[in-house]
């Protein structure tokens, strides 16, 4: 700027109050570097459809998830297969239940369990790591402590423990996986917090007499977003996993409604009478929307975090 | 180092309390005891049956007696369905089982995971490269729930090379489909771990020296890459332990091989609270030790660790 030629200065004193600065912010730029990212992208499509898919899905299906065909049950193997002409465009269950419907609502359940695990673990893991970072010391290391005792027991096992005591529930379900995802998060944050706190910045709030918690939420974990944004989107595919292994056990969801889990643990029960597409079409939403999330998540911390490779 | 071992069992001790106590309290909150039934049984009766089994002292100190015969006798007791078979008889005739297969998934995962990391990472940007990223990529969507009937699939189903369930007393064809299908996701997770850390360990100041004063690349790989590169893997082996013991739970319901998980879970099913609680235990203090085990090696192998 100030190498600039020496124009007309009076000029230029004139335009500098009324010219807004063309810059891009950080986050722009990586909107950019993520939009070109090609495998991201195509997750991220893939992932739209998904969510589209359980969002417009009940007011295709023909059926609802929960009604039984009559003439279809029982003969699943020979009459069942995928068609449109009867609206079983999944084909149908062992039970003669529409399987599009049964998808739909798997997608829906499934999801939602991603989503709610990752949002807790976001909530609940930011705010305990960058305590923990912050304030550091005994705080610090008793904090993190009783993270790494909690991390070390097999949670699965509680999990199922809990369903089996307290009953079957989605509820449940939640609240089991969201205590348990925001372990992970809590030591992300911890670590970015740690070097988040020797900055200017929070001098400054610190000089200027800005008190500690205030400038926790107000100053560290704004900072945090990024890679919080990034193992969130990481999370999603965990939480997913998790609820479908409890659910391929028979423990999770409670019929009549259902889950990709356990969608895949009846297709893998009754596969060998022929019956493929109970199989393949929850397996196929199942992976499809893995790779989507974890696509993306590559991409969003290629993006914002590009220091990194 | 002697220290560090120390300490190391010093926090694995107070974590093993915290999970038996926080099962035994599950256990204790839950609805209904374990001689709850539908016709009730005399009030005097019940008490006699409670003092027998100290469910009438107060809740702490049934926990320590719980502890102590655990700790004593490895008595977890009887279990509350099956008739005369105790919860230790359930791990005696399962853990061979799951220890098996869990073995040679173990071994699966850990050696084409790094072989495929390994080559991945000397073959950067290759075809080769590629291949074993997109394994990876792909390896991680297929949890062992998902490999299992896809295996059954393939090998049993269309092709019939293979049982499709049972163990046999362990022979060979009976133990490849439940190992591949509880070490696929493993194996990926090890073969992007590798890849990684092989990548940054190739690109570092050392091993351009070694390569400035002209040693063979091949012994480089072995002396110098190697070593520090498995550091991140061997970090990764506690939870991969953790991933492979729940995994045997369904393996073990999918393809009937008798292990432990199948126990597990129809004591879940089965609401057998004190079979749950005593593989919930036993599992956690597995996964516990396996893990201190992990820090001792990585703290070994790491120099820079400090005790």
């Amino acid at each position: 700027m100030l190498t600039h030629k020496k124009t007309n200065v009076e000029e230029l004193a004139e335009n500098l109050g009324n010219q807004t600065p063309v810059g891009r912010s950080l986050w722009r730029d990586a909107m950019h570097r993520f939009s070109r990212n090609k495998a991201a992208m195509a997750g991220l499509v893939v992932m739209l459809l998904i969510v589209l898919f359980a969002a417009i899905g009940p007011f295709v299906a023909a059926w609802h998830y929960s009604d039984i065909d009559w003439g279809l049950m029982g003969n699943a193997a020979s009459a069942g297969q995928p068609s449109i002409e009867n609206g079983h465009y999944f084909g149908v269950d062992d039970l003669g239940r529409d399987l599009f419907a049964r998808t739909v609502q798997g997608s829906q359940i499934s999801l939602l369990v991603g989503t709610i695990g990752a949002l807790i673990a976001v909530v609940i893991g930011t705010l305990y790591g960058a305590t923990a970072g912050y304030f550091g010391g005994r705080i610090d290391s008793i904090m993190m402590r009783t993270v790494d005792i909690l991390m070390s027991i097999p949670y699965m096992l509680f999990l199922i423990l809990l369903l089996v005591m307290f009953g079957r529930s989605i509820l449940l379900i939640f609240i089991g996986i969201g205590a348990i995802s925001w372990l992970e998060m809590a030591r992300i944050v911890r670590g970015q917090t740690l070097s988040i706190k020797n900055k200017e910045y929070i001098e400054a709030a610190v000089a200027s007499g800005v008190r500690p918690f205030k400038i926790v939420l107000r100053h560290v974990v704004p900072n945090l977003l990024g890679v919080v944004i990034v193992y969130a989107t990481l999370l999603v595919p965990q939480m997913i996993l998790t609820e479908s292994f409890i659910s391929f056990l028979g423990l999770g969801v409670q019929e009549p409604q259902t889950s990709w889990g356990a969608l895949i643990n009846d297709g893998a029960g009754t596969m060998r009478y022929g019956t493929l597409w109970q199989l393949m079409f929850p397996l196929g939403f199942f992976i499809a929307t893995l790779l989507s999330f974890f696509f993306v998540g590559d991409g969003l911390r290629d993006a914002l975090d590009p220091k990194d490779r | 180092m002697f220290n560090f071992v120390l300490r190391r069992i010093a926090v694995a001790i107070p974590t093993l309390l915290i999970l038996v106590s926080i099962s035994f309290f599950l256990m204790f909150s839950a609805p209904g005891g374990p001689f709850t039934s539908e016709r009730p049984i005399p009030q005097a009766v019940m008490e006699n049956i409670e003092a027998k089994y100290n469910l009438d002292k107060p809740v702490y100190q049934q926990l320590g007696i719980y502890i102590w015969n655990i700790v004593t006798d490895f008595d977890f007791g009887p279990s509350f369905r099956y008739q005369d078979r105790t919860v230790l008889d359930l791990i005696e005739s399962g853990f061979p089982v799951t220890l098996t297969y869990g073995f040679w998934a173990f071994v699966f995962a850990v050696t084409i995971g790094v072989g495929l990391g390994v080559i991945a990472a000397l073959k950067h940007n290759t075809a080769a490269d590629y291949t074993a990223v997109s394994v990876a990529i792909v390896g991680q969507v297929l949890p062992n729930f998902v490999m299992a009937p896809i295996l059954v699939l393939i090998f049993v189903l269309w092709l019939g090379w293979l049982p499709g369930g049972g163990w046999q007393g362990g022979q060979i064809e009976y133990i490849i489909l439940p190992a591949i299908a509880l070490g696929t996701s493993f194996l990926a997770s090890i073969a992007r771990i590798t890849r990684s850390s092989m990548l940054e360990v190739l690109n570092s100041n050392y091993i351009r020296t070694a390569r400035a004063k002209g040693l063979p690349f091949r012994y480089i790989v072995w002396r110098h890459a190697l070593k520090p590169a498995m550091l991140p893997v061997v970090s990764y082996l506690g939870p991969a332990f953790v991933g492979m013991i729940t995994g045997s739970v369904i393996i073990d319901s999918y393809f009937t091989t008798g292990g432990i998980g199948v126990h597990f879970i129809n004591g879940a099913l089965n609401r057998d609270y004190a079979v749950i609680m005593g593989f919930t235990i036993l599992l956690g203090t597995l996964t516990i030790v396996f893990n201190m085990l992990v820090d001792i090696l990585y703290a070994w192998i790491d120099p820079k660790i400090r005790y």
